[in-house]
């Protein structure tokens, strides 16, 4: 049987690129274009639509390219997307009626207090179960509409469409202008705070709260199931699938069970737990989110903790202090210990999100004596991340009940063997690399392969899912962790207490 | 344990000098510095010449700290460092072939384990990350033994264990292997460290050229080396660790 591949564009935050896989999930092409990113003023992210649709075309037509003389045949596309940012165009030209709204940008603080202040507000946690927080793509919406003037009366009439990355790339890759689909995938969807968690459609009474006109909305549409055929790429592909960056890591990592969990480490980190075709409300500080969902099946939910900071402490450990010349010397350096001394880093730089979500926050560095050496700043660096995972994984296990029997990693922290291991013995469980680290991609191309047929089911996608690493927990750190947990969590009140008094 | 080399002592005291010149001198000046009579300075001097250390300024014949000793710090890779670059080609290495791989770094007549990738096989498996395997018993112990003659030399007084009947103990036996090995550009092994496990690696260079690793893969010598395997496997280690060498380059 001759070879089937398919094309995955993983549209991110400081790029995109364009990859390729075969049947048995291996990569076979890479190909990757950064975009610019906009800096107008202090808090505000923005990037340019078209140099990003650019970028996909070209990176996209390369990777097709790299692969045309090998025998078989790329059959379909999946995209994966940076969620959360907001993209508003002209459904005539084409063009965009001002830049993306990057998911980083706090420029929707004040407007979200304002609205926070409404009685009606109690809803939007009900109805999307989510926080009522400006990270979420709806705000951001909301100000595009304010902000542009004549704009809520354009796309009152249906001349201005908005999307995030995957809708914008969808209606430019089926045609743009001329006959362009407008369609959105549900896990996106998920993230605007504008659609209803339950019924997966948008909410009218959410509309109305934030004040955006149903005529501009795309069609929500599972994330597995053909969208489109991607007429605008040298070779026509049916899109096949679409999903949010960090469900297709969960996609990609095979993660379709009720309790399995990924984590991806980098900058930040994001915890997911798939929970079933029940909707698990959180009361621990945990958002509920939509996992994925095959055409004609019901939604599959996750829970989801993010971590604003992890990676960025080691970056900020060689940047800021220059304790180390690259982000794999940390490791270096904190085996020349061999404990944290007592020191504790909580890295509150700009407030913590789950489960505190106390944005006021501030970081600190606890527990410091003349015994602490740079070797135990650097331990307490990489401990962080796992005190961090610790407290959102036992929120997981409060709200959802569901036993998590490993934890899977992807993302570049994953190559810190101290780290792993430290996770395991915090957690208390195994914790395990896949062979494919390219997890986001990878899960956009099982979602597009999916839908065309390339693998009968999602069984046949954990048949390709292999371990590359696995660390276990030594019962006697597990213990001295267990036992040092409190000092975390006093660490944690003292810097939510330090942002308060300011 | 014998007493220290005066000669490098010397050297070490003329470096010294040099920094705390804080730029050039002469070697009268430098003999008066460190004590030594002008001769005896000027060899040192001429031998620090030749390896790059010192460099001498054509118009005033001073000598000053050579290129040389900049070279050397940035040989040094961080064996963290190597494992984060290598990471990628080890994964894809190990999905291709469809077995386990590692990473080594030289320590001696034995090899560090910086990597681990397990057999895509699921089967029950221990990261061996930061375990220790006898150089003259594996292919990535080889490769690394290959590149570094004076060490393979120290092998003539080593006594080398004999791990399994298959183990070459013999010095120059194994130096003639090493010969092979280094103008191959891989190594292979066939049952020397556990019976029936073989293995095939090739060296991984730094960004100055020295060979600062061997990446290999590792498995059951009747599949590793099956019949027409053996070609495609080769090139694919070979590939994967000159993949991991431009990695380090950029």
């Amino acid at each position: 049987m001759t070879e089937r591949y398919v094309l995955a564009v993983d549209q991110g935050t400081t790029s995109t690129r364009s990859i390729v896989f075969d049947r048995a999930g291996r990569l076979v092409a890479v190909r990757q274009r950064e975009h610019r990113q906009h800096f107008p003023r202090p808090g505000w992210v923005e990037h340019d639509p078209e140099e990003i649709w650019a970028n996909t075309q070209l990176t996209a037509a390369q990777a097709l390219r790299d692969v045309a003389g090998a025998p078989g045949q790329v059959v379909a596309l999946g995209i994966a997307n940076q969620r959360e940012t907001t993209v508003v165009w002209e459904r005539a030209t084409g063009r965009p009626l001002v830049r993306a709204l990057v998911w980083q940008d706090t420029r929707t603080g004040p407007l979200v207090e304002e609205l926070a202040a409404r009685p009606e507000a109690a809803l939007v946690r009900e109805r999307t179960g989510l926080e009522l927080a400006g990270y979420f793509a709806g705000p951001r919406l909301r100000w595009v509409l304010d902000a542009v003037p004549g704009a809520r009366a354009r796309a009152e009439r249906g001349e201005l469409l908005f999307g995030t990355m995957e809708s914008w790339l969808v209606w430019n890759l089926t045609g743009g202008t001329d006959g362009g689909v407008h369609v959105t995938d549900v896990t996106n969807a998920s993230r605007t705070l504008l659609m209803d968690v339950r019924r997966c459609c948008w909410d009218p009474d959410l509309l109305d709260f934030f004040g955006v006109p149903a005529a501009m909305l795309p069609e929500i549409r599972p994330s597995v199931g053909v969208l489109g055929t991607a007429s605008a790429l040298p070779v026509p592909l049916p899109i096949g699938g679409a999903l949010g960056d960090q469900q297709a890591a969960l996609f990609g990592q095979t993660c379709f069970a009720p309790g399995e969990a990924k984590c991806t480490y980098g900058t930040g980190s994001f915890l997911l737990q798939n929970t079933g075709t029940d909707l698990v409300r959180s009361r621990h500080g945990l958002i509920s989110t939509v996992a994925y969902q095959l055409a004609g099946e019901p939604v599959h939910y996750a829970l989801e903790g993010s971590i604003a900071v992890t990676g960025a402490l080691v970056q900020w450990l060689r940047d800021s202090l220059g304790l180390i010349g690259s982000a794999a010397e940390v490791e270096t350096l904190a085996r020349t210990v061999s404990d944290n001394g007592g020191c504790y880093i909580v890295p509150a730089f700009s407030g913590l999100l789950a489960p505190h979500w106390e944005g006021r926050a501030r970081g600190l560095v606890a527990g410091l004596t003349s015994y602490v050496t740079k070797g135990h700043l650097a331990r307490a660096v990489l401990e962080a991340t796992g005190w961090q995972t610790r407290d959102v994984v036992r929120a997981m296990d409060a709200d959802s009940g569901l036993p998590m029997e490993a934890l899977r990693v992807d993302g570049g922290m994953t190559t810190n063997n101290l780290l792993m291991q430290f996770l395991a013995d915090v957690l208390g469980s195994p914790v395990v690399r896949p062979m494919v680290g390219e997890t986001v991609s990878l899960g956009a191309a099982y979602a597009a392969g999916l839908a065309v047929g390339v693998w009968s089911d999602t069984g046949a996608l954990r048949r390709n899912w292999h371990r590359s690493a696995q660390w276990v927990p030594d019962p006697g750190r597990v213990a001295a962790l267990d036992a040092a947990y409190p000092e975390w969590e006093r660490a944690v009140q003292l810097s939510i207490a330090w942002g308060e008094r300011r | 344990m014998p007493g220290t080399v005066q000669s490098i002592e010397r050297a070490a005291t003329l470096l010294h000098a040099i920094v705390e010149s804080g730029g050039q001198m002469g070697v009268t000046e430098l003999a008066a510095a460190v004590g030594l009579p002008k001769t005896t300075t000027h060899g040192l001097l001429r031998t620090l010449l030749a390896v790059g250390f010192v460099e001498q300024d054509p118009r005033t014949g001073r000598y000053a700290l050579g290129a040389g000793l900049l070279g050397l710090g940035s040989h040094y890779l961080d064996a963290n460092e190597l494992r984060s670059r290598a990471s990628n080609w080890a994964d894809s290495l190990a999905a291709r072939s469809g077995f386990a791989v590692r990473l080594g770094t030289p320590a001696g007549l034995q090899v560090v384990v910086v990597h681990h990738v397990f057999r895509p096989d699921d089967s029950p498996q221990e990261l061996e990350v930061g375990s220790v395997l006898p150089a003259h018993a594996t292919a990535v112990g080889k490769v690394l033994l290959a590149s570094r003659p004076a060490l393979a030399r120290a092998l003539a007084d080593a006594r080398l264990e004999a791990l399994t009947p298959r183990t070459v103990v013999e010095p120059a036996a194994l130096l003639a292997e090493l010969q092979t090995a280094r103008a191959r550009g891989w190594a292979e092994q066939l049952g020397e460290y556990r019976l029936g496990v073989g293995g095939i690696a090739a060296p991984v260079h730094g960004p100055g050229g020295l060979v600062v690793g061997a990446l290999g893969v590792s498995g059951p010598v009747e599949e590793l080396f099956a019949e027409g395997a053996r070609p495609a496997l080769r090139a694919m280690v070979v590939e994967a660790a000159a993949a991991v060498s431009r990695e380090l380059l950029a």
